[in-house]
């Protein structure tokens, strides 16, 4: 049985054959592991690790690094508050509080029907707009306490417009074949690109 | 047809437009900025079949004759950097850094997810300038929207030929692949951004080689530029160096975006002259943002990034540009403005800094991560009222095992202290360590009886608590 979907696999080789190197592939397969599942299991560690030629162990390495990367459930909405500096000046700390009130968990924790996570987070580049949050990487500019009911009450409707925990962009690049260059391992390439040689050739 | 061109708004969720020449805002008005039509109807692409009349070496000496400075951080000329390829080594890569995460930064987000083709755009004619075989557009992964922009643009431009395979019927051949980022800050430093997409822990290498355009990714060559700076470029080859350099200073040209944020009346994005524009014009002018809130009093701000060292009031009048800042005890850095008015406590808005880079540190620098944990704990209890008079030098001791020597910091004429200029020294490989130092020596020099009062009549052991956080 393998970890990933029929749909997944194909996709796991597509993006592996865009790198010059496959182990480069490892973190775009951690994401495609946790769209899947909405978290990174150790059955995905395990197949990422063969799809790119290493040990599940160098994979949990790089996975573990990275703080998006869940290697246990979260809730199906992921709710990150800011509180770096600009969102603190502008009243980040209330409106945690306000929403570990509203959510009856602590920062960090995951509501009783798994609906949602609460957690503090870093910078979110939206310095302008404090305090602000991002519903699974969705930005919510300068939230209030009402705001941030009238958000938890959107995204207990069906289907509130923001997809699942997992999920990031829902636009995939795809490559054409028709005109894609394709990457060489770097010790197969060792002349300089046709338009530098084409421009030495002309002069 | 007015449909179909979509309709003009007044600005963009964060950006404020104003009087200043939009050389890399100018689409920011249009609804459908992100999408190949809008981009093809104001000019798009002709930059790039431009820079494909000349030769490759000419490209590249326009971008040099721009001085254009990078706009990440550290403010090295892009043409320059270039120029650091080895001879004869191939191939050579580029490297986008999207990563933004500097607190107080939000400019690159707003490039990508408002005008993704002129920064595709930009990266074409850096590869066609240096012979650059492959580009990686990377990122930040907690940008969601900017990844799907990114991602239509780049499908968009593939199929209509201006990626991939002979590019407009020429020589040139080039893949731009989109990968995104998982969350930590470090990996915006240019070797952890490599070591990251390589698939690896977004650890710093060791330097030297200084610069990744020696040793880069898997090795090679490799360019790294960020989002803004690679944005820049359409405009300098369509309208030449010249028309560049007529833009601000001599030492600092062009324009360069600016994210004001705290306690200002229109805190926002500002695309704003290089060189000449003041602190005072950003933040009272009346069309940016217009004072500060309330119509209180400015007590402090940071005015490159949460890694810069403070000013105060008494700096107001210094123009943005490096060669007089740097002197004055701090960087532009990659231009966030943090504004605290006479309300802010200041301790406590230096540990909002201070954690978040202990928070950040990767852990491969000892100085750094004992260090950074430790300065966020002694500052914890002072913040909370439950520190001691020897934590004040503490934290300063702390500071110096990071970094060794004088620190840089701005002049406080009415204490009688002088600027001491910056850069600082470091006994870690990045800046990471040095950034959880920089608002609590900037803090704690400049308004240190705020300190002060909060460790007052506190007894003066020390009291040693072991970090639990970690």
């Amino acid at each position: 049985m393998s970890f990933f979907s029929d749909e997944n696999t194909r996709l796991a080789e597509e993006i592996i054959k865009r790198y010059p190197k496959a182990r480069s592939a490892m973190i775009p397969l951690l994401h495609l592991a946790q769209e899947q599942e909405g978290w990174v299991t150790e059955a995905a560690m395990a197949e990422i690790a063969e799809l790119v030629g290493t040990s599940s162990a160098e994979v949990l390495g790089t996975c573990s690094f990275y703080e998006m990367f869940k290697r246990e459930p979260v809730g199906k909405y992921l709710i990150n508050i800011c509180t770096t500096m600009s969102c603190a000046l502008m009243g980040a700390a209330d409106l945690m509080q306000h929403a570990e009130k509203a959510l009856g968990v602590k920062s960090g924790g995951t509501t009783e029907d798994g609906m949602f996570t609460l957690e503090g987070a870093e910078c979110q580049a939206a310095c302008t707009e404090a305090p602000c949050l991002q519903v699974n990487y969705r930005h919510r500019y300068r939230v209030t306490a009402d705001e941030f009911d009238a958000m938890l009450a959107e995204l207990s409707t069906p289907d509130p417009g923001v997809p699942e925990h997992g999920v990031l962009s829902q636009i995939r690049q795809h490559i054409p074949e028709k005109n894609t260059v394709g990457a060489l391992p770097p010790e197969e390439v060792n002349a300089p690109p046709v338009w530098l040689n084409t421009e030495e050739d002309q002069s | 047809m007015s449909e179909m061109l979509g309709t003009e708004i007044a600005h963009a969720a964060g950006f404020i437009a104003n009087e200043t020449p939009r050389i890399v805002t100018a689409r920011f008005d249009y609804e459908d900025s992100f999408t190949l039509e809008r981009y093809e109807i104001t000019g798009g692409y002709q930059a790039l079949r431009k820079a494909l009349q000349q030769a490759p070496e000419d490209v590249h000496k326009e971008v040099t004759n721009a001085t254009l400075l990078g706009r990440g951080g550290a403010g090295f000329p892009a043409g320059v950097k270039w120029g650091f390829c080895p001879p004869g080594v191939w191939p050579r890569y580029l490297v986008v850094n999207g990563d933004e995460s500097e607190p107080g930064t939000y400019k690159d987000r707003l490039l990508m997810e408002l005008d993704p083709h002129q920064l595709i755009e930009g990266c074409l004619i850096a590869c066609y300038a240096v012979g650059l075989s492959q580009c990686f557009l990377y990122v930040r992964g907690e940008m969601a929207v900017a990844q799907e922009r990114i991602a239509r643009a780049l499908n968009d431009a593939y199929e209509a030929g201006y990626i991939g395979r002979n590019i407009l019927g020429s020589h040139f051949s080039v893949d731009i692949v989109l990968h995104w980022g998982a969350g930590a800050y470090v990996v915006g430093e240019e070797t952890a951004l490599i070591e990251s997409l390589e698939g690896n822990r977004g650890m710093p290498r060791l330097k030297p080689p200084y610069f990744p355009a020696s040793i880069g990714l898997y090795g090679q060559p490799t360019i790294v530029n960020n989002v803004e700076t690679l944005s820049n470029l359409p405009w300098i080859i369509d309208n030449g160096a010249d028309a560049f350099t007529n833009i601000g200073t001599e030492t600092s040209p062009g324009t360069r975006m600016v994210a004001v944020s705290g306690h200002v009346k229109r805190p926002g994005v500002y695309e704003i002259v290089n060189g000449t524009t003041t602190f005072r014009d950003l933040l009272y002018g009346q069309d940016m943002c217009g004072g500060i809130r309330d119509d209180n009093q400015l007590k402090a701000f940071v005015p490159g990034g949460g890694s810069a060292p403070w000013f105060t009031p008494d700096q107001l009048d210094l123009p943005f540009e490096a060669s007089q800042v740097g002197p004055q005890g701090s960087m532009l850095g990659s231009g966030a403005i943090m504004v605290m008015d006479e309300t802010t406590d200041i301790p406590a808005a230096a540990l909002t800094l201070t954690k978040f880079y202990a928070h950040e540190s990767c852990g491969k620098c000892v100085p750094c991560r004992e260090g950074g944990t430790w300065l966020e704990q002694i500052l914890r209890r002072v913040v909370d009222g439950r520190g001691s008079r020897r934590d004040l030098d503490l934290l300063i001791e702390v500071g110096e095992t990071i970094c060794p020597g004088d620190f840089p910091h701005a002049a406080v004429p009415s204490k009688g202290i002088e600027a001491k200029p910056f850069p600082y020294k470091m006994t870690t490989i990045c800046f990471v360590g040095p950034s959880a130092f920089a608002p609590i020596h900037s803090a704690l020099t400049l308004f240190r009886e705020e300190f002060e009062a909060k460790v007052a009549g506190n007894d003066d052991r020390v009291l040693i608590e072991v970090p639990v956080n970690v």
